[in-house]
């Protein structure tokens, strides 16, 4: 945990510096064919997708571990790693419509695997999130058990779009990028990760700090 | 034909058409699988782009800047509040 602590300064700098100059990069970058100036969402929504998902990833995980060996970190981290993926999993359901509303002319397709997968998916690290706040003691075992199966959807909204063929590009688009708009989505992809590694970090201590607030109460009140 | 064949064949040709219709509405919503860079003079919007970008450009900052700082808030109590019970747990007993 301390390499972690040490870590935060850097990532906060690296991402403050990336971010500052991601908007620049992201203008320069030229607009695509059919969609034309609103397809530059793709360049926060796509990093904040990748965030949220790694970070689902994270979650389950590390409850896993805490489900096993009942590691008082683990739990910490899954926590933390819940509260990302809500934070940029809202980031992700806000600004997909705003695109979607340009390029597809509606704001939410239901037929769509990738739309609706993934708000399933929110919703059940958003009822962790609640269960945590609201569920009491041993709440999180239970929430644990969420955690699970909420990462185990995120294969499903990855690959939905290859699997079940609808209006969202294909996990290909990324890698078929032409270098002048690839370069851009790098650089933003680099910024939001960094910033979402200082995050999980910094929660990561919040969850500590409580942890040992608790026990220094429970010392007081011995 | 008896009125159970009539019913039982009604419903073949309506999943018959079904699947047809379905296949060509697939076809019609083709999806796009790579992004091309756009000639001058190509784009014509009927719809104008920029308040969508704007908006979800303004709500992804905003959204990230509040966690932080409540995150930092958040954490800056925490810590306050430890250093207070640490201070009561060192202080002597009267």
């Amino acid at each position: 945990m301390r390499v972690a602590t040490r870590l935060v300064p850097v990532l906060l700098v690296v991402a403050v510096v990336m971010l500052a100059r991601a908007p620049f990069l992201i203008d320069a970058a030229p607009y695509e064919s059919t969609m034309g100036l609103v397809q530059k969402i793709f360049y926060f929504h796509v990093p904040s997708a990748l965030v949220a998902m790694t970070s689902a990833i994270v979650c389950g995980i590390a409850s896993t571990v805490f489900l096993i060996r009942r590691r008082r970190l683990a739990d910490h981290v899954a926590l933390a790693a819940a509260e990302l993926v809500v934070v940029f999993g809202l980031i992700v359901l806000v600004t997909g419509p705003l695109w979607a509303r340009k390029a597809w002319g509606a704001w939410w397709v239901w037929q769509d695997a990738r739309l609706t997968i993934t708000l399933v998916m929110w919703m059940l690290f958003a009822g962790y999130l609640l269960l945590r706040r609201f569920g009491g003691a041993g709440s999180e075992v239970l929430a644990a058990a969420v955690a699970i199966f909420g990462t185990a959807l995120v294969p499903f909204v990855y690959w939905s779009v290859n699997i079940w063929r609808t209006q969202h590009p294909t996990t290909d688009v990324v890698a078929t990028l032409p270098p002048e708009m690839r370069w851009p989505l790098r650089w933003s992809m680099l910024a939001i990760f960094a910033l979402s590694g200082a995050l999980l970090i910094l929660r990561t201590q919040l969850e500590r700090g409580r942890a040992e607030l608790e026990d220094a109460y429970a010392a007081v009140e011995e | 034909m008896t009125a159970a064949r009539r019913h039982t064949r009604g419903w073949w040709i309506a999943w018959a058409l079904t699947l047809v219709l379905s296949g060509a509405a697939a076809a019609a919503q083709a999806p796009q699988d790579d992004f091309l860079l756009a000639k001058p003079g190509d784009i014509q919007e009927s719809l104008p782009a920029t308040p969508f970008v704007f908006v979800a450009y303004a709500f992804a900052w905003a959204a990230v800047a509040f966690y932080v700082f409540w995150m930092w808030r958040r954490l800056a109590r925490v810590e306050k509040e430890l250093a207070e019970v640490r201070g009561r747990l060192q202080s002597p007993p009267r």
